[in-house]
């Protein structure tokens, strides 16, 4: 509902403004509210006024867009410059160097940027590489926590090739940009049932429609922007929640946790019974091949694990599980920047069976997908062992492996950006440090984008038609 | 509004796959629409479902047959049948029309712009016609339609009297300033000033004709110099970068302003399915007692509905009848149909030129004529509306008023107009040389 407040300013009358996200601003702190300082545009004394385009101005999170500037002069040298103030309300800003054709255009799919960054030509380089301001609080994570709302993105073209002082200087041409988790039509469910947490997103329609149970990692919480994702692309995905101390007890949080959890995304009324998948990231992949091993219950049409290890206890309850963990804290490491490297933790990978999921027992097709620079789980090295075991077992034949290279651990939909480290609390230990989770920019933004594409295949092709690979 | 039946994708081993790209895109922006992994050559109905502000439901549809592929491509493709015939990439909008058993002489508009309009779009096996809400889906899927662009500000006006909205661009500008004029069905109209916005214009829509907010002896030519300054006025508006746009009545006004009024000065004008045989010259309450005494020249049709168009007929000789048009001083473009029942749009027109020759200013004017376009032309992809509801002011009467045109060429006027319409604002108020590409 639109509430709109009256205010009185100095004058006689406080004009009220509300944009489309529904913000309340009086109109003379107008100034104060945006981003950009109050200068006339450049645009305006020239004959021809640059243009600027981004389509769609509304797009799904994973959906490319094309930026187009047209009407410079030729050869003008310009920075495109992306800008995004976070929930938490940080700011976050991306740009390129380019130089404009002999007509005046910039294409930035197909003109490289030559510095900024990012560099070449990187249709969505403003989105996956942007950072920090210069002064911003360090270890920022950017994640967008309420999904119904969209990610608003502020594009910009400057004269010249700048690095910095953005905010003070006058822009050629400006536009906004929307990023949406979910598409129209597509509704978002609490699941508070049997003592189990988490949000069902469905896509549009009568349905049914195939059900994927969506995990996350050792940060916890409920996270619901990949679920919303999943339905805008015809999947009814549960995003769980387990990993919560204040809501739910580690002790209570067991198999028949994840089976329930399980069931009842299967038992809803618009979700196919016999088209599961299960979806792991981080220890959210341990789970997966935990139930996908062992429960009697939990027999998905596959499975997707993202820098993920076999090497975990399993038939414990959450809370035993990480009291084992603690126990080999004396293999964490911290780099020169005081930053926390995990992945030692499971090295060497045991030979001993009884420490790993038995992974010869899964009957249904699975992808792993993991960054060869992954400093937070040797996720890498698992998967070595885990197609040994397979290999051994005789069900090789169901693993796809999806490796890249310098890519890092939060391997996540594409063109949000890539974070080598970041502030954490473990949850163990009740201790905020900064975890490496390793990985270079560019070649994780590649691991994103490639890796979803194939991820919805799989699920295309494992959950809506057996005989047909299904396009995007 | 769909029956919850199991979709037949699921039994077959094909899954037809519908997109709509952009999922969510203006009102005035095309879409894509592609069906594939269909049966080569299946025979399939494309749905559009909408329900109003209103609570009635909208809807269109198109028979296509799938290719060798099985793919159909609205935008290449010919509808074999259904509310739209031919390649119509836009025809499951501008021909969506009340589901049978609506209630008579509707008419869609958005009043909430911050909302989307929000389209079902569905693909059904077989060519239907109707019985859509009980035949099983192929597939579905949901678009938004905006009125206003990210970043596009709403602001309230409520200042010296004088109410109305005003619409940002996104940005620090300066921008362009439009003064938005609807017609004579009164209130305040806000989605085309919302869409000039998402274009690069800050433009206020005007409410003039509200007599339970606005006195109609009030409202005169000093209400709207008020208006018009305060939008030139507002410090992210380029003072010498103005316009005016207008609709029936609001065409009027257009004219009249900017013929004789000292502070209304704009660097040009549009007036859709206006008159200058209508001078707002004196009080609206004096103007429309005026009108009233034309009303003996209404005509109805078989149907009951209302036609207006000969109120203003035959256009006066007398100049003090009619806007001194030879007195315009800016570039003027006007947007008629040929089968404006409601004013006599085409005749003014010409007479308008003839004054303007006689006057040496006629190389200000454009004049676009759409044959089998309406009285309301409105921005693209809405539907077209031949006759609707109508609460006829001070009369307290409900009737239904004729506005003309046919569906297909209305909806073709609509497109185009609009597009030169945001030309001619560019080339006149963004940069003088080169003829802006849309």
């Amino acid at each position: 509902m639109l509430k709109i407040e009256r205010r009185r300013t100095g004058r006689d009358h406080g004009n009220i403004v509300t944009d489309s996200n529904q913000f309340i601003e009086e109109r003379n702190v107008y100034y104060r509210t945006t981003m950009l300082a109050p200068v006339r545009t450049v645009s305006t004394a020239n004959r021809t006024s640059p243009l600027l385009t981004v389509q769609p101005r509304r797009g799904l999170v994973d959906e490319k867009f094309q930026i187009v500037i047209t009407n410079l002069l030729p050869n003008q040298e310009v920075t495109l410059h992306s800008l995004h103030q976070s929930e938490d309300k940080d700011f976050w800003e991306a740009f390129g160097h380019y130089i404009s054709d002999e007509h005046g255009t910039v294409t930035v799919a197909k003109d490289e940027s030559l510095g900024g960054t990012y560099e070449g030509t990187e249709q969505m380089g403003l989105l996956w590489s942007l950072r920090p301001v210069p002064g911003s609080r360090s270890a920022l994570r950017l994640r967008k926590t309420n999904v119904l709302t969209p990610m608003v993105v502020n594009i910009s073209v400057y004269n010249g090739h700048l690095s910095q002082g953005f905010s003070k200087t006058s822009v050629l041409a400006t536009t906004v940009t929307e990023r949406w988790y979910m598409a129209p039509g597509v509704q978002r469910v609490n699941i508070r049932e049997n003592g189990v947490r988490g949000t069902l997103f469905l896509p549009p329609g009568p349905g049914p429609y195939p059900g994927v149970l969506d995990l996350w990692g050792g940060g916890g919480g409920l996270v619901e922007y990949r679920s919303a994702l999943l339905a805008s692309h015809g999947f009814a995905s549960m995003a769980l929640e387990y990993l919560s101390p204040d809501e739910l007890r580690t002790a209570d949080v067991d198999v028949s946790y994840f089976e329930n959890a399980y069931q009842i995304l299967q038992n809803h009324p618009k979700v196919q019974k016999n088209k599961m998948a299960m979806l792991g990231l981080s220890f959210g992949s341990a789970i997966t091949f935990s139930m996908a091993a062992y429960s009697t219950i939990i027999k998905p049409q596959c499975c997707v694990c993202i820098s993920g290890s076999h090497v975990v206890p399993v038939d414990k309850s959450l809370f035993e599980v990480f009291e084992e963990i603690k126990k080999n804290m004396d293999k964490v490491h911290v780099n020169e920047d005081n930053h926390v490297i995990q992945r030692g933790m499971i090295l060497p990978i045991p030979s001993d069976p009884a420490q790993k999921i038995d992974v010869g027992r899964i009957k249904c097709p699975v992808m792993l997908v993991n960054g060869g620079d992954d400093q937070n789980w040797a996720s890498v090295e698992s998967a070595q062992d885990m197609e040994m075991m397979m290999e051994k077992a005789g069900n090789r034949h169901l693993l796809t492996v999806l490796t890249y290279p310098d890519a890092g651990h939060l391997i996540e939909p594409p063109y949000t950006p890539h974070f080598r480290a970041t502030n954490f609390i473990l949850q163990e230990m009740k201790e905020k440090i900064v975890m490496l989770w390793g990985g270079q920019t560019k070649p994780h933004a590649y691991a994103q984008e490639d890796s979803w594409e194939k991820i919805l295949a799989f699920f295309h092709q494992h959950l809506y038609s057996s005989n047909i690979r299904a396009k995007l | 509004m769909l029956a919850p039946v199991r979709a037949v994708s699921t039994e077959s081993r094909r899954c037809p796959l519908l997109t709509v790209q952009p999922c969510r895109g203006l009102m005035d922006e095309k879409f894509q629409v592609v069906i594939k992994n269909l049966l080569p050559n299946q025979e399939v109905t494309l749905h559009s479902l909408h329900q109003s502000e209103d609570k009635d439901f909208w809807e269109a549809f198109g028979h296509y047959i799938s290719d060798e592929h099985g793919t159909v491509t609205v935008a290449k493709d010919e509808s074999l049948g259904g509310t739209y015939e031919g390649t119509e990439q836009m025809g499951l909008l501008w021909s969506l029309r009340p589901v049978p058993g609506s209630r008579p002489a509707l008419r869609l508009r958005k009043m909430n712009v911050l909302t989307p309009m929000v389209i079902n779009i569905s693909v059904y096996n077989g060519h239907l016609s109707q019985g859509f809400s009980q035949a099983s889906l192929l597939a579905t899927t949901v678009t938004e339609r905006w009125y206003m662009a990210p970043g596009v500000k709403r602001v309230n006006i409520k200042e010296k009297g004088v109410l109305g909205t005003l619409f940002l661009p996104p940005g620090s500008g300066p921008y362009p300033g439009v003064l938005d004029l609807w017609g004579g069905g009164g209130g305040l109209i806000e989605y085309r000033s919302a869409l000039l916005a998402s274009h690069g214009f800050a433009s206020m829509a005007l409410e003039y004709l509200s007599p339970e907010k606005l006195k109609m002896t009030e409202v005169d030519g000093t209400y709207f110099e008020k208006a018009y300054q305060i939008l030139q006025n507002h410090p992210l508006v380029q003072k010498d970068k103005m316009a005016v746009l207008g609709l029936c009545f609001g065409s009027a006004i257009t004219l009249t302003m900017t013929a004789y009024s000292r502070v209304i000065k704009p660097q040009c004008c549009v007036c859709i399915s206006g008159s200058h045989a209508i001078p707002v010259d004196k009080c609206l309450f004096e103007v429309f007692e005026d009108i009233k005494k034309l009303n003996g020249k209404i005509q109805v049709n078989e149907d009951n509905h209302l036609i207006h168009r000969n109120t203003i007929l035959p256009i006066p000789s007398d100049p003090a009848l009619k806007v001194d048009v030879g007195r315009i001083k800016c570039p003027l473009l006007l947007v008629n149909g040929t089968d404006d029942q409601n004013w006599a749009t085409v005749e003014s027109a010409e007479d308008m030129e003839m004054m303007m020759k006689k006057a040496g200013n006629r190389q200000l004017l454009t004049v676009l004529t759409y044959p089998d376009a309406g009285h309301l032309i409105e921005p693209p992809y809405t539907p077209h509306f031949r006759a609707t509801n109508f609460l006829l002011h001070k009369m307290n009467e409900k009737v239904v008023m004729l506005w003309g045109g046919q569906t297909k060429p209305h909806a073709y006027a609509q497109e185009d107009s609009w597009k030169k319409i945001l030309a001619f604002f560019r080339e006149h108020l963004y940069g003088s040389s080169v003829k802006a590409k849309l």
